[in-house]
């Protein structure tokens, strides 16, 4: 079971003293807090993508290489990769490079972004979303996984003889989580590809992510990738720690107030009781984050969410001492206990490369040597198989 | 006739206690009540009075999210065999408590179900808010409400001509519940309207495996030119 932290990246004023970080402060504190993150002892730290204020992750591969060149540890992921607005080829690219610079530390969480007005920015539009995602992850599968490509799709343009550079390393692709709230088509992707899926689970309370789960759970199990229990399910979470309940609640409530998306809404005591939000004293928030597995099975990874809303730096780094030191300790051995030896752990490099290979060496593509047309065509590796590239018909 | 016992709903939005919007709900009742019994009918009403749903109205509004006072009224209308809709009108439409607890269901919880809409107001100039508004919001829900509207300004509240139509409306409410419209809409036809995952109360969980998005999610693709614009 793994624990990590994930982060917006939202860039919000502080509401008790009226300050607002500037970007070049946020993304510096941001750093900070991911390697906190692997110092109190916890697996991952995620970050968003964004492409509009108040927000500064628009190149989260970029901000995850510069964590995972500091860190042993930890893996790093994104919550989520926009699959939609971003061409599948750069993504197939950018997240193999940052497998490698990080020696296979990495994974994504792909969803699909529900700003409108950031689709037409990037030539895409929202009303097509759903097809864009499903078609865009189509082509990223194979991009990974296939030294040469062909396809033709509806959104980009044609490839023909296209090689991903760098292959994935060791020729393993990095895991893929699928995220979504409530659109049965993302889990049936996950599914189909015995890939993970993600339930943002914060915003809804806990019938939707139940009946998400399940749903995935059950099509993982048809698609043949193992037993329903053994699909692979991570779920999202927000907490705020306090040595008493009083604490918590008193040193929250002003952030929680102005929150972003739910700020001037449901009261915090109807927010903590209807929804995942574990605010409160470290031995409240493990009983209700193992609550959690009571709805969902046994599941693979829990990610908090725990930097935004303005909370400042020294608070954020306050709470990761209490998560790493007094929650997710006890949440380990607690969910260790209660856990069914049949259900597997998260996927990492290690074992995905143990799975291919098993003990035989891993795979390393060698590129022949360039032709000077700058087209791989169709055997780009010493080791690719031949295979007759189909050119366009002009 | 699709269950022994028909299961009336009423929605009032009435602001005070008590309201001439819920005791013109309550005369509704009454009648349907009397004429379902004498056709050998058991009759059930619960009662979802808007004005005590308010405080979670706004986290409902900007997040979905349904607190339990909403879950509660969700279940009983998603059961419901008939609806009575009360609201009061202010400023030539329906309160906004009465617009923005039906704004926040599920397009598709009340697919099909009989109802008696019902409006007071303060003047009779008034009188066509349930014809000409109200109406459209059910018409967008794809509920089936009577043909007859009932509206009440003060001086309509001592008239035998507001028992006759409360009369009429109830009549047509209880033939509609009878005839089984809303069972039978939602037994054979109910893939013909949109639902998302997990709607219509939580009920809906069917998923077309043929669809083409379905399809594409399982690795196929879609039909070319499939065009993005």
């Amino acid at each position: 079971m793994q624990f990590g932290i994930m982060s917006v990246s939202d860039i919000t004023r502080d509401p008790v003293n009226d300050y607002t970080p500037s970007e070049a402060e946020r993304i510096n504190n941001l750093t900070r807090i991911a390697l906190k993150a692997e110092e109190v002892g916890l697996d991952v730290f995620a970050i968003g993508e964004h492409h509009n204020p108040p927000f500064f992750s628009s190149s989260p591969t970029t901000f995850l290489a510069h964590v995972a060149a500091q860190t042993q540890h930890l893996t790093v992921t994104t919550s989520t990769t926009l699959i939609t607005t971003n061409d599948p080829v750069r993504i197939a690219e950018e997240y193999a490079m940052l497998q490698h610079l990080s020696k296979g530390r990495m994974d994504l969480m792909l969803g699909r972004g529900n700003t409108a007005p950031v689709y037409p920015w990037f030539g895409q539009d929202i009303r097509q979303g759903l097809p864009l995602a499903l078609e865009n992850y189509n082509l990223l599968h194979r991009l990974w996984r296939e030294d040469v490509v062909d396809w033709e799709g509806n959104f980009r343009g044609p490839l023909q003889g296209f090689t991903s550079t760098p292959r994935p390393l060791d020729d393993v692709p990095p895991f893929v989580w699928h995220g979504s709230i409530r659109t049965p088509e993302i889990a049936e992707q996950a599914a189909f590809y015995g890939n993970g899926f993600f339930a943002n689970h914060i915003f809804w309370p806990k019938e939707h992510t139940q009946r998400m789960v399940q749903f995935y759970r059950q099509r993982f199990e048809h698609y043949g990738h193992g037993t329903a229990q053994e699909a692979i399910v991570g779920l999202g979470g927000q907490t705020f720690i306090g040595k008493t309940t009083q604490e918590a609640r008193r040193n929250f409530q002003p952030y929680f107030n102005e929150a972003p998306v739910y700020g001037h809404g449901p009261s915090l005591e109807d927010f903590s009781t209807q929804t995942p939000l574990a605010v409160g004293s470290p031995q409240e928030v493990i009983d209700k984050v193992l609550g959690y597995r009571d709805y969902v099975g046994d599941y693979q990874r829990q990610l908090f969410l725990v930097d935004h809303a303005g909370l400042p730096i020294e608070m954020v780094l306050d709470q990761l001492e209490l998560l790493g030191g007094e929650v997710v300790p006890t949440l380990r051995k607690e969910m260790a206990e209660r856990r069914d030896p049949a259900a597997p752990d998260a996927p990492t490099h290690a074992s995905l490369v143990k799975a291919k290979y098993g003990d035989a060496e891993p795979r390393q593509p060698r590129p022949n040597a360039n032709r000077g047309d700058n087209v791989t065509g169709d055997s780009p590796y010493q080791d690719s198989d031949g295979k007759h590239t189909v050119y366009p018909e002009l | 006739m699709t269950h022994d016992t028909l299961r009336l709903v009423v929605v009032s939005a009435g602001a005070s206690n008590p309201s001439s919007t819920r005791m013109l709900a309550d005369r509704t009742v009454q009648r349907v009540t009397t004429k379902a019994e004498a056709h050998g009918h058991r009759v059930s009403v619960d009662v979802i009075d808007v004005r005590e749903l308010l405080p979670e109205l706004p986290q409902a509004l900007s997040s979905q999210f349904m607190g339990p006072g909403f879950t509660r009224a969700i279940k009983a209308l998603a059961q419901a065999d008939g609806i009575i809709a009360a609201t009061p009108v202010y400023k030539a439409s329906a309160s906004a408590a009465f617009t923005g607890f039906f704004q926040v269901l599920d397009n598709d919880l009340i697919i099909g179900k009989p109802m008696v809409l019902a409006a007071t107001a303060g003047t009779s100039r008034h009188a066509l808010v349930v014809d000409q508004e109200v109406r459209s919001l059910f018409a967008y829900m794809r509920a089936l409400p009577v043909p007859t509207g009932v509206f009440a300004a003060p001086e309509d509240m001592n008239d035998a001509a507001l028992a006759a139509r409360i009369d009429r409306a109830a009549q047509e409410l209880v033939t509609l519940m009878e005839a089984g419209f809303a069972s039978a809409v939602r037994g054979d036809t109910w893939d013909s309207y949109s639902h998302e995952f997990g709607s219509a109360g939580a009920v809906e969980s069917a998923v077309d495996f043929s669809s083409e998005m379905m399809r594409l999610a399982a690795g196929g693709s879609l039909p070319r030119a499939h065009s993005t614009e």
